[in-house]
C-alpha cells in the first residue's frame, strides 16, 4: 500500500497531523490576495498527479482515523445520517459511483467483483470483504449511502431533483462546518442557503442553481470553499456548538500558530445516473497556521486575504473575535513581497521554512 | 461547455416497427459498458448529413440497467427538416455514430405513491424506460396509450401482453379516447401525473389536471419540439464577430455550430433552457418556437433560444 495511514484523533487530545506529504497537497483555497464570495465551478476531470484533484474520491493519510471518528459521531448521533424513501435508488448509485471510482483510481487498496447483481467489494485498509446483491438492501449491514460513507471520506449530501430545484433529501453529515443535516433534510436549494449574506442579492444562488441542475451524467463538477476552525476537529455540528464553541475563546497569541487550521472544503457535484439525483460530497482538509506558514507565499497571502476580508463574511465564517489575534499572527509571514497567482507554492524559487 | 460527454457507437441491429417508427440499436466501439441511466432520459444522436452535423434527440427505450446497447425509436417526420428521414433513409447496420451521454429532463419523481402515465404515439419512448425501472423496484404504475391505429402503436402488443392490467390502449380509428377526467378523479393520493405526446395531448392533459386541483409538482411531461424548417435567414454573431446564414433545412444552433462557434445545448428541443441567447439588435419577426421563454420575454425581442427557433427579418444580431 502507497499510503501511510496516520494513527491520530480529532477530539480529545488533538493528536491529528499532517505529514510533509499532506501539507504539500493541500488545496489552499486562494488564488489571488483577496477573496470574494463565488461560485467558481470547475470541471472535475483530474488534476496534477498527486494533488487532491487527481482522483475522483481522494482518499489521503487521514482516511482511518476520519472513518473512526465518522462510527464515533453516528453511535452518539444516528441522526447525522439521513435518507427519506425516495433516495434509496440514489444511494445506491453513490454505491456504484464511489466502488467503481475506487476500485479503478487506488486498484491496489479497494477491489469490486461484479457478477451480474452478485458483488463483492475488499477495502482493504478498513479490512472489509463484503459479498452483496446490487439492490438488495436486505443483504447489506446498512443502507447503501450509509454503508460506503461510512468507508469514504468526506460529507455526503445526495439531492433530489425535482420542480428545476434541488432538495436535501439525504446525507451521510459528520465532518460538517456548522450546519446541521437533521435541520435541513427535506430542504430545497434556497432554504439551506437561506443565512449566507449578501450574496444572495447578487444573484449567486440563482446562478449556481442553474448551474447544478445541468451538472450532466460523465462531467463532474467541484469547487473549494474555506472557513476556520479552532483545533483539528471535524464535527462542527451545531448540535454539538456547546462542545466546541467555547474552544474558540482557547486561542492565545502563544498557542494561536499550533491550534488555528484552515478549514479547506473540496465540494464536487456528481449527476447520479439511475435516479437522476446529484451527490455532493463535501471533502474537509486542515492545516493548521504554522503549517501554513512554512510555504513563504501562503502566509503573505493568507495574512492580506484575512486582514481584508470583509466584516460581515469573517463574521459568517465564525472568526471575526479571533481576527485581530490572527493578524497579529499572520503579519509576521507577510514581508510585503508580491505573491504569484494562482494556489501552488512556489517551490522552486522559494524553498519551505522550517 | 456544450452538450455532454459523448460515446462512439456502430449500429447494431435496425428494426422496423411499422409503417413509421423503426427501432436502432447501438453497441459501443471501445466494448465498454454504457452508463446507466433512469428512465426518461434521452441521448442526442449526431449525424452527418452531407455536410450538415445534426444532432437530435430522442428518448432512451433500453433498460436502464442494460449496460451493453442503447435503444431509441424514430418516427419518420416527412415533413420535417431531415433528421428522422436521415435515420430512417441513410444509417445501416454498423455504422458509425456518435450519442451524447444520457441527459434526464423527465424523471420520476421517486416519492410518487402512483405513477400515472399518459403516452400518445411516438411518446411511449421514454415510459418504455421508465416502466422497465419500476417494474424491478415493484412501483406502481398504469399506462394509457393512444395512437392512431393497432397498426400504428409501436410496443402495443409487447407492453399489453406483459402487462395487461396495467396498460390501457385506445386508438382513434376506433374512435376511442382517454376519459382523462374520470381517470384523474379516481387516483389514489400521492399519484404523480407523466405526459408524453404531441403538444396539443400535453396541453390537454395538463389544463385538465390543473382545473382538477393537481399541484404543478406532481404533473411531469415532456415534449420534445423537433426544430421546423423555415425560411433562410441571416445572422449576425457579435461575439465570434461571424455573419452567417441559415438554411432552410437547419437550425439557428445547427448554423451557429457549424461556423465552428461553440454554443450551450441540452436538449435541443425548446426544453431545457441552456441555449438561451440574447438579442442585440432585430429588424423583423421572432418566431419562437420553444417552450422555455416566459410570453413577455418572447415579446421583449431581448431572448431567442436558436436550438428550434427562427427568424424571418432584415437584421438580426445575437451576443454569441
Ligand atoms: S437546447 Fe434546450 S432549449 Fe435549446
Amino acid at each position: 500500500m502507497t499510503i501511510q495511514f496516520n494513527d491520530e484523533t480529532f477530539r480529545g487530545a488533538y493528536t491529528f497531523k499532517n505529514s510533509e506529504w499532506a501539507l504539500k497537497r493541500f488545496p489552499f483555497p486562494f488564488h489571488e490576495d483577496s477573496y470574494m464570495y463565488s461560485v467558481n465551478m470547475e470541471q472535475h476531470k483530474g488534476g496534477p498527479a498527486g494533488s487532491i484533484y487527481e482522483k475522483r474520491f481522494d482518499v489521503d493519510e487521514h482516511y482511518l482515523s476520519e472513518m473512526r471518528d465518522r462510527a464515533e459521531v453516528l453511535k452518539e448521533d444516528p441522526l447525522r445520517c439521513q435518507s427519506l424513501p425516495n433516495m434509496t435508488l440514489a444511494g445506491w448509485d453513490l454505491l456504484e459511483l464511489i466502488m467503481v471510482s475506487k476500485s479503478e483510481d487506488y486498484p491496489d487498496m479497494f477491489e469490486l467483483q461484479r457478477k451480474g447483481d452478485k458483488w463483492r467489494w475488499i477495502n482493504k485498509p478498513m479490512g472489509i470483504d463484503d459479498s452483496f446483491t446490487f439492490l438488495d438492501e436486505a443483504t447489506l449491514p446498512f443502507g447503501p449511502m450509509e454503508y460506503i460513507t461510512r468507508q469514504t471520506q468526506g460529507d455526503f449530501v445526495v439531492l433530489d431533483q425535482r420542480d428545476e430545484n434541488l432538495w436535501m433529501d439525504a446525507g451521510m453529515v459528520t465532518t460538517q462546518a456548522d450546519w446541521s443535516l437533521d435541520f435541513d433534510i427535506g430542504m430545497n436549494f434556497f432554504e439551506w442557503h437561506a443565512p449566507v449574506p449578501k450574496a444572495h442579492e447578487m444573484g449567486i444562488f440563482v446562478r449556481a442553481l442553474k448551474f447544478l441542475l445541468n451538472v450532466q451524467q460523465g462531467a463532474p463538477a467541484r469547487r473549494l470553499n474555506w472557513t476556520m476552525t479552532v483545533n483539528p476537529l471535524l464535527d462542527t455540528s451545531p448540535e454539538n456548538y456547546h462542545k466546541w464553541g467555547t474552544q474558540k475563546r482557547t486561542i492565545t497569541a502563544n498557542n494561536i500558530g499550533e491550534k488555528q487550521h484552515l478549514r479547506v472544503e473540496l465540494q464536487t457535484f456528481f449527476r447520479l445516473p439511475r435516479s437522476n439525483a446529484l451527490v455532493f460530497p463535501i471533502r474537509c482538509y486542515l492545516a493548521s497556521f504554522d503549517d501554513l506558514m512554512t510555504v513563504p507565499k501562503w502566509g503573505r497571502r493568507l495574512h492580506r486575504v484575512i486582514r481584508d476580508l470583509p466584516e460581515e463574511l469573517a463574521t459568517y465564517k465564525g472568526f471575526i473575535d479571533n481576527r485581530p489575534m490572527m493578524l497579529d499572527y499572520l503579519s509576521k509571514f507577510d514581508d510585503g513581497k508580491p505573491t504569484s497567482n494562482g494556489i501552488w507554492p512556489d517551490r522552486e524559487t522559494e524553498p519551505l521554512r522550517d | 461547455m456544450s452538450g455532454s460527454e459523448k460515446i462512439n457507437v456502430k449500429v447494431s441491429k435496425i428494426v422496423l416497427l411499422n409503417d413509421l417508427v423503426t427501432r436502432f440499436e447501438f453497441k459501443r466501439i471501445d466494448g465498454e459498458l454504457f452508463p446507466t441511466f433512469s428512465g426518461g432520459a434521452h441521448t442526442i444522436v449526431e449525424m452527418k448529413d452531407g455536410g450538415i452535423t445534426r444532432r437530435n434527440p430522442y428518448s432512451l427505450m433500453s433498460d436502464p440497467m442494460d449496460q451493453h446497447s442503447y435503444a431509441i425509436s424514430v418516427r419518420r417526420d416527412d415533413e420535417g427538416r431531415g433528421g428522422s428521414l436521415f435515420m430512417h433513409n441513410n444509417v445501416k447496420v454498423s455504422d458509425d455514430m456518435v450519442l451524447s451521454y444520457p441527459v434526464n429532463l423527465f424523471s420520476l419523481d421517486l416519492r410518487a405513491k402512483k405513477h400515472l402515465m399518459i403516452a400518445g404515439g411516438i411518446g411511449i419512448t421514454p415510459f418504455m424506460a421508465q416502466i422497465k425501472q419500476l417494474d424491478r423496484s415493484h412501483g406502481n404504475w398504469e399506462l394509457h396509450y393512444s395512437a392512431r391505429s393497432p397498426s400504428l402503436s409501436a410496443y402495443a402488443d409487447d407492453l399489453v401482453s406483459m402487462h395487461p392490467n396495467d396498460v390501457h390502449m385506445y386508438y382513434d380509428s376506433e374512435n376511442k379516447s382517454i376519459d382523462l377526467e374520470n381517470l384523474l378523479d379516481g387516483q389514489p393520493l400521492g399519484t404523480h401525473l407523466y405526459i408524453c405526446g404531441p403538444k396539443g395531448m400535453i396541453d390537454w392533459a395538463v389544463g385538465q389536471a390543473v382545473n382538477l386541483g393537481w399541484p404543478n409538482e406532481v404533473i411531469h411531461y415532456e415534449e420534445f419540439l423537433a426544430p421546423k424548417p423555415g425560411k433562410p435567414f441571416q445572422v449576425m454573431l457579435s461575439a465570434s464577430n461571424k455573419l452567417v446564414s441559415v438554411g432552410e433545412t437547419e437550425s439557428l444552433l445547427e448554423a451557429i455550430e457549424r461556423e465552428g462557434v461553440d454554443a450551450p445545448y441540452l436538449c435541443r428541443g425548446g426544453a431545457c433552457g441552456q441555449c438561451e441567447t440574447v438579442v442585440i439588435e432585430a429588424e423583423g419577426e421572432f418566431i419562437h418556437m420553444d417552450h422555455w421563454l416566459e410570453d413577455k420575454e418572447k415579446l421583449s425581442r431581448k431572448k431567442i433560444m436558436p436550438c428550434v427557433s427562427r427568424f424571418d427579418g432584415k437584421t438580426l444580431v445575437l451576443d454569441r
